[in-house]
């Protein structure tokens, strides 16, 4: 039985959802819904109260709450309503009608469902446990992802512990490690598996380096030491392999263990939509209009790949909103050529990983990441073999988010003379 | 002569810049790519500032706590010392974005906004 019925149903209402709210509504879509599982809007940015946010969207330095209150000041201007301590449990699709089945629960509702003419999918991401990263020893109180930690801290206001070691040097665990500084914890250090860092060079310099943090890179945790609460960790060094090194192991006394050793995508509800999958980032397949292998499902911010900036999310989370709205007055031309993008060579993966030149804009980002540290190399895009572009790159990282911009009238030119249905665009590394 | 070494945080690339220094005056900036490096590292070799952000106790709120931050740079030996202040510092719900939750914090001349809406 279906209760009700909404033209646009937005799933979470983090960053990404507020801001694709905000810009559906300014293309004029009236009847939208943001269904949100916490008891407030905003998403993760609650609880992100250091500053650096908005340098792209406002031009200047905000906090967490205060980026996440200026999307909610816009939402509440434009009237947009929002459920609040509302989960979404399942979505479905119905071929023959086109519309997505939305059941929901909430306390003072029970479960019900909403029919959708398109849902945009904004549910965020979290990070990776230590159930996933084979770390041996027991399994005592104390240790805590480091997003797990900051929520203790920032909104409960209450301390996870006093001697810290942090395991990977993800961002939220060097912001961590300041957090706990300021609050009157020692942090002992930061290991990282990898040769590299995993955080942006500027949480290095202002959370560690300012406070006499050493970062330990290509060293990991390999046993726990504590049974009821930990007691301390040994560190080793890792070869090339990252495997430890038998003699390296040094103890730590602590009786904490952070744990930012990478972000997941949240997509128990687009797998179980069918929603097909890339099994690089966690998130969907998207096409130009970051529209899903499912018709009117929308994806944006960090359940379609996990950013490190914010002000992307909200870019990316306008252009869903803009589209979604755009298909539900009927605007979908598919007619045109479809381009496959194949990353290779150091680049992980793109999104979009398709474009459809008729529904394409007049520029077009794609943005992507490279999986290893790259100094003095060039960023080479080919279509149909011949090459579109050649950026020279000083230095690329894991940990920063690359775009190029592709503009339609080269990419059509090229495409037209081609005159085949199915092109490639190859996005690699090259010396 | 005294030299520093550090690592530029005004975008990616994080250049290794090193400064030389007499009786505290800058004499050389090298290893930067750009004019906006050289500025970050006399500014940081000379003055070093940094905006604070953390929390204080909130009474009558839906939280414990609420965000806090600088309202301009403090410079960065007394960011210690202005955490520290504002653990004496009680709110009382209702605050907004932009009250003052402390003028002139730990005698930098700076004050203390308010960062998170608590109705």
């Amino acid at each position: 039985m279906t209760d009700r019925k909404a033209d646009l149903i937005i799933i979470g209402g983090g960053p990404a959802g507020l801001a694709a709210a905000v810009s559906a509504r300014k293309e004029g879509l009236r009847d939208i819904l943001i269904l949100e599982r916490d008891t407030r809007l905003g998403g993760i940015l609650n609880q992100c109260i250091h500053n650096g946010f908005g340098l792209h969207t406002f031009k200047e330095e905000l906090t967490g709450p205060e980026y996440a209150a200026r999307f909610i000041r816009q939402a509440e201007e434009e009237k947009i309503p929002y459920m609040l301590d509302t989960m979404v449990i399942d979505i479905s699709f119905d071929p023959e009608t086109g519309l997505k089945k939305v059941t929901a629960m909430n306390p003072g509702e029970g479960i019900f469902t909403i029919d959708a003419k398109a849902v945009i999918l904004a549910m965020g991401c979290r990070e990776r446990p230590r159930g996933a990263l084979n770390i041996p020893g027991y399994r005592p109180a104390g240790i805590y992802s480091a997003g797990t930690a900051q929520y203790y801290v920032n909104i409960e206001g209450r301390m996870p512990g006093k001697k810290v070691v942090i395991l990977g040097s993800g961002d939220i665990g060097l912001i961590m490690a300041r957090r706990m500084t300021y609050e009157g914890a020692k942090v002992l250090c930061v290991a990282e598996l990898q040769p590299y860092s995993g955080g942006l060079k500027r949480n290095i310099v202002q959370c560690l380096d300012d406070f006499d943090i050493p970062l330990l890179l290509s060293h990991t945790v390999v046993d726990i030491k504590g049974k009821e609460r930990v007691e301390g960790v040994t560190i080793a060094e890792v070869d090339e392999n990252r495997k430890p090194i038998p003699g390296t192991e040094v103890f730590y006394e602590c009786d904490t263990l952070m744990l930012s050793c990478g972000l997941i995508p949240e997509n128990e509800l687009s797998n179980k939509l069918g929603v097909k999958m890339n099994p690089v980032t966690n998130g969907a397949f998207v096409n130009e209009s970051l529209e899903t292998s499912v018709p009117g499902v929308f994806a944006c911010g960090n359940v379609l790949h996990v950013h490190d900036l914010v002000d992307y999310v909200s870019g990316e989370a306008a252009t869903a909103g803009k589209n979604a709205a755009a298909y539900i007055r009927g605007e979908k031309n598919e007619e045109g050529a479809v381009i496959n993008i194949k990353t290779e060579n150091g680049v992980r993966y793109s999104v979009p990983s398709t474009v459809r030149t008729g529904n394409m804009p007049d520029t077009l980002t794609v943005r992507f990441r490279v999986g290893n540290e790259y100094r003095d190399t060039n960023l080479a895009v080919y279509l149909d073999g011949k090459q579109l572009m050649r950026l020279p790159k000083r230095v690329m990282a894991p940990g920063e988010m690359e775009q190029i911009i592709l503009v339609k009238s080269k990419v059509t030119d090229i495409v037209s003379e081609a005159g085949t249905a199915d092109h490639e665009l190859v996005i690699r590394v090259e010396d | 002569m005294e030299k520093r070494e550090l690592t530029c945080i005004r975008c990616p690339i994080g250049c290794h810049i090193t400064v030389e220094l007499e009786n505290g005056e800058v004499k050389s900036i090298t290893g930067n790519s750009c004019p906006r490096g050289e500025e970050y590292a006399a500014s940081e070799v000379t003055h070093p500032v940094r905006c604070v952000t953390s929390l204080v106790r909130l009474k009558g709120g839906s939280r414990p706590v609420v965000s806090v931050k600088t309202k301009g740079d403090v410079p960065k030996e007394k960011m210690m010392d202005v955490v520290k202040a504002l653990k004496d510092i009680e709110l009382t719900a209702p605050v907004h974005i932009g009250d003052i939750a402390a003028e002139n914090i730990a005698g930098t001349g700076v004050d203390v906004i308010v960062t998170s809406n608590d109705d």
